[in-house]
């Protein structure tokens, strides 16, 4: 049977790794990919779990995004947060959860947290670390709170309170003294901030806001920017230019809008 | 062909330092390990649990690279309930054991995966299996693995018995692992253990700070470095006139 050449091979496609040495041999380096530096946490409360992430993406040493949403939606009460390579966990997370909603839809059941652990611990693990998502996956299902870390070789731990990312070891040592069991809502929120801020003012890699999201097990609420304590200041005067600042030799106005007229011929596709 | 450094961890990948053992004994099997996982110098999970059940009366103790051993045991637990279902009966130890080889065998060239196997079926009773790096079989009464089992063979070629019971090979366990938490830099933390017999398996577990202690220095330095020493009062300053 003749392979058909209209279907990529399945795997990593190497053959730009040639032309990359050659440009490195001559000077020019590859950009760095957007990495999200990065402080992720997760932990458990009495009435399920509550997740953190800071917003800043990095590209090297430059902040290519002041703002971003490390907090991915998985299934309606499961999500997770995401360090490592950027386009990674983005498109590691879309995809089982893509998958994680054929299955609920193929079993008839709730989604468990568990399985989309195992899904992503499979893919990863697969890839050999090759794709760099260090995950925090927490959610409620029937079977009640659970909060795992996977990282990007496809080992996973699970725990009740976690960080992961550039950040991990300040937002850490913030949960090893401040996580208590059977915490309040209010708490667990408070130690989480807590532990992003720490993360936050403590790491290069990590900065501007706090994302947090609290699961229960009877609904899930997405707190975006839930603390901002970085906002700028307003500057001290206005820096714009009136108008006349640069002078000008000669003046041609022309209008770029184009009159157009719609006739409706009709409404059927044209299949011929 | 190449040299392959199979012992060597990528960069960034999860390691199960570790300490595991599996003593075999008149009416089962203990296994135990101690609950460290780092990524480099960081402990990525201080109370991990490296007993991992392939079977109902079959555990394995895992080390070597976290990602490599969990995707192995998760195969091997897969194939158990294949055997179980199809053959209508627990699988035998053996059977678990030879899977485990055939994967870390096979593929010794990509996986850091160090795999002692216990349990208890009904044809040959308790059975402990050491499977090393190169994925070789090995049947042994007790067998010791990690970067901790180092420190202690000494200990346990001094120490181990036949014919023990259940609590005296409990507390070798006990014994060994801890000192061998004590020495090895890349374990610690707590210990998790299991009896398998014919009636069930028990978990046991002792926490960080009830570990049996051992020689820890008082002869040499003078004081029991365990204890608090009082805090000096003030001294007056010697002031030059």
């Amino acid at each position: 049977m003749a392979a058909a050449s209209v279907y990529s091979s399945p795997g990593f496609d190497f053959s730009n790794t040639i032309r990359n040495s050659f440009l490195n041999d001559r000077g020019l380096s590859a950009p760095k990919a957007t990495s999200t530096g990065t402080t992720i946490v997760g932990c458990l409360f009495k009435d399920g779990i509550v997740l953190g992430a800071d917003t800043r993406a990095t590209s090297g040493a430059i902040v290519a995004d002041k703002n971003c949403e490390k907090i991915h939606y998985v299934t309606e009460s499961i999500r997770c947060c995401g360090a490592g390579t950027a386009a990674d966990t983005e498109f590691t997370t879309a995809l089982i959860s893509s998958n994680m909603e054929l299955h609920a839809l193929s079993t008839g059941r709730k989604p468990r947290v568990v399985t989309a652990m195992t899904m992503l611990k499979q893919m990863l693990f697969k890839y050999q670390g090759h794709i760099g998502a260090a995950l925090v996956l927490g959610g409620v299902d029937a079977t009640g709170p659970h909060l795992f870390t996977i990282h990007p070789h496809g080992s996973t731990d699970k725990l009740p309170y976690v960080t992961m990312g550039s950040g991990s070891l300040a937002a850490m040592a913030v949960f090893e003294s401040g996580w208590r069991p059977d915490m309040e809502r209010e708490e667990a929120l408070q130690l989480v901030t807590a532990a992003i801020s720490a993360g936050i003012f403590n790491d290069l890699g990590s900065g501007s806001n706090v994302d947090a999201c609290v699961i229960t097990a009877s609904h899930t609420e997405m707190l975006r920017n839930f603390v901002k304590p970085n906002e700028r200041v307003q500057k001290e005067k206005s820096y714009g230019f009136k108008r006349g600042t640069t002078a000008w030799k000669s003046e041609e106005i022309r209008s770029l809008v184009v009159s157009e007229e719609v006739t409706r011929v009709s409404d059927a596709m044209d299949t011929s | 062909m190449q040299a392959v450094d199979i012992h060597a961890l990528k960069a960034g990948e999860v390691n199960l330092g570790t300490s595991i053992m599996a003593v075999q004994f008149k009416d089962g099997v203990v296994v135990g390990a101690d609950s460290r996982t780092t990524t480099g110098s960081y402990i990525a999970n201080r109370v991990t649990d490296k007993l991992t059940h392939v079977h109902d009366r079959i555990y394995c103790c895992r080390s070597g690279s976290a990602a490599d051993t969990q995707a192995v045991a998760d195969s091997v637990h897969y194939a158990m309930q294949m055997y179980a279902q199809q053959h209508g009966a627990p699988p035998p130890v053996h059977t678990a054991a030879s899977i485990f080889q055939k994967v870390c065998y096979e593929n010794k060239d990509a996986l850091s995966a160090g795999i002692i196997i216990g349990g208890w079926d009904k044809e040959v009773g308790p059975s402990v299996y050491n499977i090393p790096l190169g994925g070789g079989l090995f049947r042994q009464p007790w067998a010791i693995g990690g970067s901790g089992s180092t420190y202690v063979y000494g200990y346990c070629d001094a120490t181990f018995q036949e014919g023990w019971g259940k609590e005296e090979t409990v507390n070798f366990v006990k014994n060994t692992l801890s000192l061998a938490m004590s020495r090895d830099g890349s374990s610690g933390g707590v210990i998790r253990m299991c009896v398998i017999t014919e009636d069930g398996v028990e978990r046991l577990f002792v926490p960080g700070n009830e570990l049996p202690r051992f020689w820890e220095g008082k002869e040499v330095l003078g004081v029991d470095p365990l204890k608090p020493r009082s805090a000096p009062g003030p001294v007056p300053m010697a002031v030059e006139v």
